[in-house]
């Protein structure tokens, strides 16, 4: 398999004042689901975002190698890179209400992107709307074809922006938090359609979620973000099994999970937030909330083997042990 | 009188126009819902997308005007009250603290606004509450002063917690609070939350689709199907002994965090409910795997479920 996205080394900064990404590496595989987890904040949408090239102003990124199928897409013109995008590398956005524009119907939003890229009738374009509407559980296709955005509830929007998004058949799916405002029997149903479509179209998937069920139930591969950096990579079953780095162990410790929850108990969570990181931040980022931390937390922290497609980012030598608080 | 929220017959329904030709169909959002919230506990609503959650918030809180019903609130007509009033009594906290904070002022003024729009506090008065809000949902002074973009998803939905309680109201209407969060930041919100509540004697309705949290946070629950409940109560009791189909298969969805056992197909089907279109008979028998030949006709009445409940299934 080679990989269909490449990212080596991604920075994004705002104004020279907040370092976003701070180095971030990860590949998708063509056909594979790639999960990308963690705390709010971290730059994991801007890490999508600048995949795209559709960075807030002020945003600059820079990268070692951004390559997709074998493109490189850091020497894209715009013009080339408006042609990808929605096209054979498609995003759903963590918020469907800022991209879908409240004053066109949902019908002519979706259209608009098939014949922009594939040309063809707007005839045939409102079927092809239709007809995915259905396969995501959205049912009377042709009323909510003719509503507004603020008409749909959040999670029927939700389900637009996904059928919106596979409307030309992409190669590549960014999904940031595609199923956070959906309920669990809606959620497990797009859940499987995307599985299909990797399975007979060979889509690739990166996933964005911060929801620990789904990353084990979908998920090929994951790479854990900790403040602007990927803080751990593994296969899936690998990554709960032998989780290394002590973010990733504390946040597999605060997943609650159903009729396992201790009502009168608070929830376990990671004490502590993300400091904020300016440029010329050294060591790693994690220590002001590790248990772990001593003085050369404070320096160049290695990034160690775990096991073939395994690797962190902490000073402590590979264990075998169960995931344990941080 | 010791309820904190009664809703009596609440309807509410929207009328959709399809197309320049076609003819106007009704939504009904919000069908025949009657319950009531003793103060100091908290309901949970879990349910369908789209099948009336959020509706139902924006009547409690009177944003939305019903088609029928009446909605009280510490014993008042909630229709009765002016503005100002309504906002002392009940808050709303929602999903996405981007959309609903100004991105054009410093979080300590998006706070402050509830005290100003009142018109009686001073200007010390203000600040002094403002302040003390922000420390009590852990925000320091300093964050304060940035705006909305600055600070990151779980800060925001403390600043908008703390705009919710500066008027320190009897009620909390939660319409997925944390569901834009990471697992630790929610938990430290819910956490907060569950505080809030004993200290300063809270009532929330807590709508969210992680059945995990609601679990954690609720004492009673209500699943929600196509405009109505269809089964409410005891958290414990529902989550144990599930009366209706669709709670099972609520239930049933949930994806643990067990890698490689895939993803579910608990048979619903992939025909989704169309709440312009209520099927007759029991509204989920299109879906229903036990369904019975009277439920394609009859609907089926409340019926109680111990130990302080209801379920609305012919089977149960
Ligand atoms: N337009 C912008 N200007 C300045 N800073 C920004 C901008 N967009 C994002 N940031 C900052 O970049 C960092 C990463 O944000 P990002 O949205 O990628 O987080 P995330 O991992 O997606 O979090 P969440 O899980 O809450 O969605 C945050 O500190 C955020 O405040
Ligand atoms: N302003 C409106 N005009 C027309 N229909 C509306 C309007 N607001 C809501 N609806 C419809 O009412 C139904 C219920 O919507 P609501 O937002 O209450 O659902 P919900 O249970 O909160 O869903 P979700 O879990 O997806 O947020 C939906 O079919 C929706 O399309
Ligand atoms: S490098 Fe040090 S501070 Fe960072 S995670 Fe490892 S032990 Fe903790
Ligand atoms: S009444 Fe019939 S169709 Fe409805 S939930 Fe019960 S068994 Fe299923
Ligand atoms: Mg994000
Ligand atoms: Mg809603």
């Amino acid at each position: 398999m080679s990989a269909l996205l490449e990212i080596e080394e991604l920075q994004v900064g705002f104004g020279g004042r907040t370092a976003a990404v701070r180095g971030a590496s990860f590949r998708v595989e063509k056909g594979e689901t790639h999960c990308l987890v963690g705390e709010s904040g971290c730059g994991k949408s801007v890490t999508a975002l600048a995949v795209m090239s559709l960075l807030a102003r002020g945003g600059q990124r820079s990268a070692k190698r951004m390559s997709f199928a074998g493109t490189d897409l850091l020497s894209l013109s715009d013009r080339e890179m408006a042609r990808l995008r929605g096209n054979r590398m498609a995003m759903i956005f963590q918020e469907p209400m800022t991209s879908l524009n409240p004053a066109f119907t949902i019908g002519s939003q979706m259209t608009e992107v098939l014949t922009r890229h594939k040309g063809g009738t707007r005839a045939a374009a409102l079927d092809r709307a239709a007809e995915l509407m259905g396969r995501v559980g959205i049912t009377a296709p042709g009323m909510r074809l003719g509503q507004f955005p603020h008409q749909l509830s959040g999670g029927l929007r939700q389900r637009v922006m996904i059928a919106m998004a596979l409307m030309c058949d992409p190669e590549l799916l960014i999904a940031d938090e595609p199923t956070t405002a959906l309920d669990v029997t809606v959620q497990a149903q797009i859940l499987r359609l995307l599985a299909t479509l990797k399975r007979e179209l060979g889509l690739s998937i990166l996933l964005i979620t911060h929801d620990l069920g789904i990353v084990a139930r979908v998920a090929d591969h994951v790479s854990v973000m900790y403040a602007g950096e990927v803080v751990e990579r593994a296969p899936t079953a690998e990554l709960f099994r032998a989780p290394q780095h002590p973010y990733t162990r504390g946040l597999l410790s605060c997943v609650p999970v159903p009729g396992r929850v201790q009502r009168d108990k608070p929830l376990g969570s990671i004490p502590g937030v993300v400091p904020a990181i300016g440029p010329g931040f050294a060591g790693c980022a994690f220590r002001s909330r590790c248990s772990h931390a001593d003085e050369t937390c404070a320096h160049e922290i290695p990034r160690r083997q775990a096991g073939e497609a395994h690797d962190y980012l902490c000073r402590l030598a590979p264990q075998s042990a169960e995931p344990q608080p941080a | 009188m010791n309820v904190a929220i009664e809703v009596q017959n609440l309807r509410c329904e929207f009328r959709v126009r399809t197309g320049l030709m076609s003819a106007e169909k009704r939504v009904v959002a919000v069908d025949d819902v009657t319950f009531s919230i003793a103060p100091g506990s908290v309901l949970g609503i879990v349910g369908e997308s789209g099948c009336g959650k959020s509706t139902l918030a924006r009547l409690i809180l009177g944003l939305l005007k019903p088609t029928s019903g009446t909605v009280l609130v510490d014993g008042k007509r909630l229709f009765d009250l002016d503005r100002k009033a309504r906002a002392r009594l009940i808050q709303p906290v929602f999903q996405d603290p981007f959309a609903s904070l100004n991105p054009r002022r410093r979080i300590k003024d998006i706070v402050a606004l509830p005290l100003v729009a009142q018109g009686t506090f001073s200007r010390g008065e203000i600040e002094r509450r403002v302040g003390s809000i922000l420390e009590r949902v852990g925000l320091s002074a300093a964050m304060g002063e940035r705006m909305p973009a600055q600070l990151s998803g779980g800060q925001r939905q403390r600043a908008a917690i703390a705009r919710a309680l500066v008027l320190e109201p009897r009620i909390v209407i939660c319409d997925e609070p944390t569901s834009a969060l990471d697992v630790s930041v929610q938990a430290q919100i819910l956490n907060l939350l569950a505080d809030l509540r004993r200290d300063l004697g809270l009532t929330y309705l807590f709508i969210s689709h992680n059945l995990a949290v609601v679990e954690h946070v609720a004492s009673e629950v209500a699943v929600m199907y196509l405009g109505r409940f269809v089964e409410r109560n005891e958290t414990d009791a529902l989550f144990r002994e599930p009366g209706h189909p669709y709670t099972r298969a609520l239930l049933e969805s949930v994806l643990t965090p067990e890698p490689g056992k895939g993803v579910p197909d608990i048979g619903l089907g992939d025909a989704m409910p169309d709440p312009a279109n209520i099927p007759p008979g029991c509204r989920f028998n299109p879906r229903c795997r036990i369904a019975v030949e009277r439920c394609r006709h009859a609907a089926p009445a409340p019926m109680f479920r111990a130990p302080a409940g209801m379920v609305e299934c012919h089977l149960a």
